[in-house]
């Protein structure tokens, strides 16, 4: 079976993101002002052949662990959906 | 003592470390490229600065896969030397031979410029024979150096006396403005704890020559020749 799986790698919660806060000003210089805490990550869209939905998701945690994301400075969390 | 400098797709200060080994160092020094799988005896392998693999995913992260990292990674866990510079940094924390990581710089901005690096360790080979009383001015150009660990990673590099290099202002005092990426206590380079691994963000390699103006580089270098020696 194929899936499509839907990654979103994340920097650390108690890490400092430089690109957020760039943002979050260029947001308020923008006059949108309702903005708060800006964080930005990876999204990476990757299709898996895998016998099963189990099997699919332990692959994903393998490819992130191993290298779409760096457990030291981020963390990882997916969606998976079956293809047709 | 013998060299190999490797060359990743994307590397560009290969040939910099190359000519100062060689030509200003005296040393014997190959060049390695990155499918090789024979470091052909190299006591020193030596990861450059550049943009290997187009700093794809994170700085050094696809490079830590290159078919040479498996041989760099054995050399390394029998002892052998291994220094990156910059992007080699990057690649050796990524491969997990130093510990911590290396962020976007906190002021968003990629730095090319001079700064001055305090050294630390007293125990560390490659900083041992500096002097501590002295700044070391050299060029650093990159945008992902900010150095981060963890707490206790950090405490543990301080206790085993790890930390290569402290950034610093001109007269020594390591302090916040003197900090040009936002790195964790103003570190600038670390050593592993079994101390034959070296990564440093600053290009020594950029300033070892009468002809480039600077020949504080030069001294690291020198140190790092001797240091092999020493060892082997």
């Amino acid at each position: 079976m194929k899936f499509l799986a839907q990654i979103d790698v994340m920097p650390l919660k108690e890490i400092l993101d430089p690109q957020g806060k760039a943002v979050r000003l260029g947001l308020k210089n923008l006059g949108i002002h309702e903005v708060g805490d800006v964080r930005i990550g990876r999204h990476i869209a990757m299709e898996v052949e895998a016998a099963d939905q189990a099997a699919a998701g332990q692959i994903v945690q393998t490819a992130c662990k191993k290298l779409l994301a760096n457990l030291i400075m981020e963390d990882f969390s997916y969606t998976l959906q079956p293809l047709a | 003592m013998k060299f190999g400098v490797v060359i990743f797709p994307g590397s560009n200060c290969d040939e910099d470390i190359f000519h100062v080994l060689g030509d200003v160092l005296k040393q014997p020094v190959i060049k390695l490229w990155h499918k090789d799988t024979d470091l052909q005896n190299c006591d020193c392998i030596v990861l450059p600065g550049g943009f290997s693999y187009g700093d794809y995913l994170r700085s050094g992260a696809i490079a830590r896969f290159s078919p040479i990292m498996e041989q760099v990674i054995e050399h390394a866990n029998k002892g052998g030397y291994v220094v990156g510079i910059c992007n080699g940094f990057q690649i050796l924390t990524e491969s997990h031979l130093l510990p911590g990581a290396l962020l976007r710089n906190s002021n968003q901005k990629y730095n090319c410029r001079n700064i001055y690096l305090k050294p630390q360790s007293k125990t560390a080979l490659l900083t041992a024979s500096l002097d501590p009383g002295r700044t070391y001015k050299i060029p650093i150009a990159h945008g992902d150096g900010r150095y981060y660990a963890d707490e206790q990673t950090l405490r543990e590099l301080n206790e085993n006396d790890q930390i290569l290099f402290r950034y610093c202002d001109e007269t020594g005092r390591i302090s916040d403005p003197a900090n040009p990426n936002g790195s964790l206590e103003n570190i600038a380079g670390i050593c592993n704890a079994t101390r034959n691994v070296f990564g440093m963000m600053p290009h020594p390699e950029r300033a070892a020559e009468e002809a480039l103006g600077n020949t504080d580089g030069y001294f690291i270098l020198k140190a790092l020749v001797g240091a092999a020696v020493v060892n082997n």
